[in-house]
Parts: C-alpha cells; sequence; structure tokens
C-alpha cells in the first residue's frame, strides 16, 4: 500500500483481492481454529491498509511554470486561481 | 501626323506584335505581384502536370496557370468551387495575346478551405500510423499525479479540479498552464506535453479546453499538437469539449472524452465504490470469524458431554479456545473501535440536522390534538387543546386569544 510505488490501484486491488481469499477461507470453515485467527488479524490489517489508502489527505494543486532563466518550477495553485 | 480613313491621328499605327510586347511590359511591370482573392472553376490539369484553371467572382474572371514547381509548397489539392487566395503575377501570352495569372502561392480561404486542408493532413498523419488504435495506450487504474494542460482561464481547469478532487481527493494536480487559442497556442500545447511528461509521478496527462467555435479550437487540429500528444510518454486523455467536430488531438489521444469533466472521471476512480467494497469485506470477515468460534465452541461442547475421561485434555483445549476467543474479541474491539469513531462523526453530523437539536436552543413545537403541527396562528380556534413539545418533555395547553 505504499503511496511511491506508482501502482496504486495494481497494489490496491491485490490487497482486494488477498482480503477476499481470506474471507473465503475463513467463511469455508475448513481451517484450524489457530490459522483462522491468524488469517482475520492479516484481513484486519488488510482492510486498514486499504482504507489508509482510501482515506489518504488531500493534496494541493502545483502549477508548472517556467521562470526566465528557462527553468520549470512547481508552485502550489493559490485558491483563487482555480 | 498622318491621316487614315479621313481621321486625323498623332496616334502611331502599331503591329499587333507591338501592341501586345507593350501591354505585356506594362503588365508585367505594374502586376509584377498580386493578391487576388476569387473562386476556383474550370481546374484541369494536362500531361504537363502544371495546374490551368480560372479565377472567378461573380461578375469577371481570369485565366490562371500554376507550374508544377510552385506546386511542391501547397497544403492541399486544389478543386473547382474552392474560395482561394492567390499570389503572383500578371503575364500576357504574346503569341495569343492571352491573359493569365501566373500563380506562385494559393492558400485556401475561408472554412471550406481550412477544411480541406486539415482533411488532408488527417488523411497524411492516419496513413503514417499516428491514430492507429493499437498504438493508443491503456490509461493507469489509479494514478499518482495527474498533468493537466488547458487555460487557467475559463471553466475547463476549475472543472477538470473539481471531479477530480471530488471522486479522489489525494490525487496529486499539477498543472501547465498554456494558451488555447492564437498563433502561439499550438508550440505552447506541443511544449507543455513533453513538460508534464518529464515530471516524476505524473502518469496520465489531459489536454484541453471548455468548447467553443470551430476557429477556436483549432489549434487541437494542429499538426505538432497531434504529434506531441503521440510522443508523449505517458497516456494522453483530450477534453477539447466540442460534440460535433473529432479533432486531430481527439484521434491522437489515447482516449478522448467529450468535456472537461468527463475527462477528469475517465482518468481517476471514484472512491466511494471503492470504500464500500472495503467495508463489505470486513464485515463479511468480522462474521465469518465469529462462525468459526461458535463452531469450536460448540465442538468443544459436544466433547465434554460425550468424553469424560481425558479432563487434562479437554481443559487444555478449553484453555486454548478461551485465549483464542480473546484474541479475537480484541482484534474485534480494535475493528469496532474503527468504525465506532466513523459513526459517531456521522451522528455529530445527523445531530445538527434533527429537530432535537432546534428544541435544545429553546424553541417548541406545538401540535393540535390529531397531532399536526401548527405553522400558523389563523389555523387555530380559541379554546383548542394544544400540545407543546420542549427539548425535555412537553406540556398540554389551551389557546385564551390568538394573534394573527
Amino acid at each position: 500500500m505504499d503511496e511511491r510505488d506508482g501502482q496504486g490501484e495494481f497494489r490496491f486491488e491485490e490487497g482486494m483481492a488477498a482480503l477476499e481469499a481470506l474471507v473465503g477461507r475463513l467463511e469455508s470453515g475448513e481451517l484450524p481454529l489457530e490459522e483462522a485467527l491468524l488469517a482475520f488479524e492479516r484481513g484486519v490489517a488488510l482492510v486498514r491498509a486499504l482504507n489508509e489508502r482510501l482515506l489518504a489527505a488531500e493534496q494541493r494543486v502545483e502549477i508548472l511554470t517556467r521562470g526566465s532563466d528557462g527553468r520549470l518550477s512547481l508552485r502550489p495553485a493559490e485558491d483563487d486561481e482555480l | 501626323m498622318q491621316e487614315i480613313l479621313g481621321i486625323v491621328s498623332r496616334i502611331p499605327v502599331l503591329s499587333v506584335t507591338d501592341l501586345n510586347r507593350l501591354l505585356r511590359a506594362t503588365l508585367e511591370t505594374d502586376y509584377a505581384e498580386v493578391w487576388v482573392a476569387g473562386e476556383i472553376s474550370n481546374f484541369r490539369v494536362p500531361a504537363s502536370g502544371h495546374f490551368y484553371f480560372c479565377l472567378k467572382d461573380r461578375r469577371s474572371q481570369i485565366a490562371a496557370v500554376m507550374f508544377r514547381t510552385a506546386q511542391r509548397a501547397l497544403p492541399f489539392r486544389p478543386r473547382d468551387g474552392l474560395d482561394v487566395l492567390a499570389h503572383g503575377r500578371i503575364s500576357l501570352y504574346e503569341a495569343r495575346g492571352d491573359l493569365q495569372l501566373v500563380v506562385d502561392t494559393l492558400e485556401p480561404r475561408g472554412l471550406g478551405g481550412q477544411q480541406l486542408a486539415l482533411e488532408q493532413l488527417k488523411r497524411r498523419l492516419a496513413a503514417e500510423g499516428l491514430f492507429d488504435a493499437a498504438r493508443k495506450r491503456a490509461l493507469p487504474a489509479w494514478p499518482r499525479a495527474v498533468g493537466v494542460i488547458t487555460a487557467m482561464t475559463g471553466a475547463a481547469i476549475h472543472d477538470i479540479v473539481t471531479t477530480l478532487r471530488g471522486r479522489m481527493p489525494q490525487t496529486r494536480i499539477i498543472v501547465r498552464p498554456v494558451r488555447v487559442q492564437g498563433p502561439y497556442a499550438g508550440g505552447d500545447i506541443a511544449r507543455a506535453l513533453a513538460e508534464l511528461g518529464s515530471i516524476a509521478g505524473i502518469e496520465v496527462i489531459i489536454v484541453g479546453r471548455g468548447g467553443g467555435s470551430l476557429e477556436d479550437l483549432w489549434v487541437f487540429n494542429e499538426e505538432r499538437v497531434a504529434r506531441a500528444i503521440v510522443a508523449a510518454p505517458v497516456p494522453v486523455v483530450s477534453a477539447v469539449g466540442h460534440e460535433i467536430d473529432v479533432t486531430l488531438a481527439d484521434l491522437a489521444a489515447d482516449c478522448r472524452a467529450a468535456t472537461p469533466t468527463a475527462a477528469a472521471a475517465l482518468v481517476v476512480p471514484d472512491r466511494a465504490p471503492l470504500r464500500h467494497r472495503v467495508a463489505v469485506r470486513e464485515n463479511a470477515l468480522a462474521a465469518a470469524m465469529r462462525t468459526q468460534l461458535r463452531r469450536a465452541r460448540e465442538r468443544v461442547a459436544a466433547l465434554a458431554r460425550h468424553v469424560r475421561d481425558p479432563r487434562r485434555q479437554l481443559a487444555a483445549q478449553r484453555q486454548q479456545v478461551g485465549e483464542l476467543s480473546a484474541r479475537a474479541r480484541r482484534a474485534l474491539a480494535a475493528r469496532l473501535q474503527m468504525t465506532r469513531a466513523q459513526l459517531a462523526a456521522d451522528a455529530e453530523r445527523l445531530n445538527a440536522l434533527s429537530p432535537l437539536a432546534v428544541l435544545e436552543r429553546g424553541y417548541a413545537i406545538a401540535r393540535r390534538e390529531d397531532g399536526t403541527v401548527v405553522r400558523s396562528a389563523r389555523d387555530l380556534a380559541d379554546g383548542e387543546i394544544l400540545d407543546l413539545l420542549f427539548a425535555a418533555g412537553g406540556a398540554r395547553v389551551r389557546v385564551e386569544s390568538r394573534r394573527d
């Protein structure tokens, strides 16, 4: 669930699939209790990670401009610019 | 001085050759360079490859020729009925006394001509494979950062930012402001595509403007813009905001959106349904775990009923189940706590809307005996019985008199 990996949806979908699989194994009722509990704990951790990814803080809009020296630079946008 | 047919004249008699030579000298000096606007008619290309045609308007016409050598820079193929602006010189073919315009530059005039040039450019780029479906790149499912190329004035930038934030507020948005019309717009946009493409993290670019007339959108038909879109290192979504005309930018883009808002919606997923999907699985997880624990307890209880002998083992199993249950309860409690915090926040928002909150501020609600709420004194009769509802408790009262 690392924001920097640039594969948000891939990782997110991967996490969702893992969670789905854990739920399926738990629901099958075939796991020994100890393993079931491990699966449950992993599931809770996955849910937390998925929610963290979904609820990350809003980011400020940035403006890319070229200065008089010809260099590109980023600056945060003012609210009244948008 | 001479006398001809009884007329005395000072004007010398010329041979035809002399006359044509004089005319030619005058014309080719005084009309060595002209711009003429007119419509092409009687266009024909003999084996020589030179174009022969007439330029005409409503009252007059003039013969014209465009030699093969001058045709190389021509951006379109002339045909009858086309309005053009011709540049060239006037010449007289002495042997026949024919006057003609020798054209060196020909430009289509008005939208008809521009459209023609556009169609021909489109065919050329298509033949190159610029618009091939196989060349189109898939959009990233969930990009970290989105690049936006448009004017800072106008609705497009606002629509794009609002939609991106509404769907996935944590998306990083990087705007490269450009001119979207006028002679510098094409260069601006082409450069911006390369510039944004070089910023690390940007995984998709939206380029466009919020509609406008066909002339306003013309920059999106420029060859350099189409080529820059194809050359961009990340997928490009066009949002030119024009339903009828598909621009070359639209054709070159990896994905075409009808409006800036639609483009933003294509680029990032909506987080609300994703949150719902997580919540559904979270609930299923907890329910499955509860079922497991119940079954385990039932199994132990059944064993306890049927097996009396290995008591020690049974006690150990009981203890194990007890420990696991405690762990599960702790994990469940942690999960519930997260959910509860969310619920508390939701409840507070709801509370602000509740009539009870209004009553807390000292208001009361008056109801008739049939339960309907009184909104106007005019609806009341003297002596009528009312129920008053306060934040805490209520009272039964009688109307003494009314004030309308």
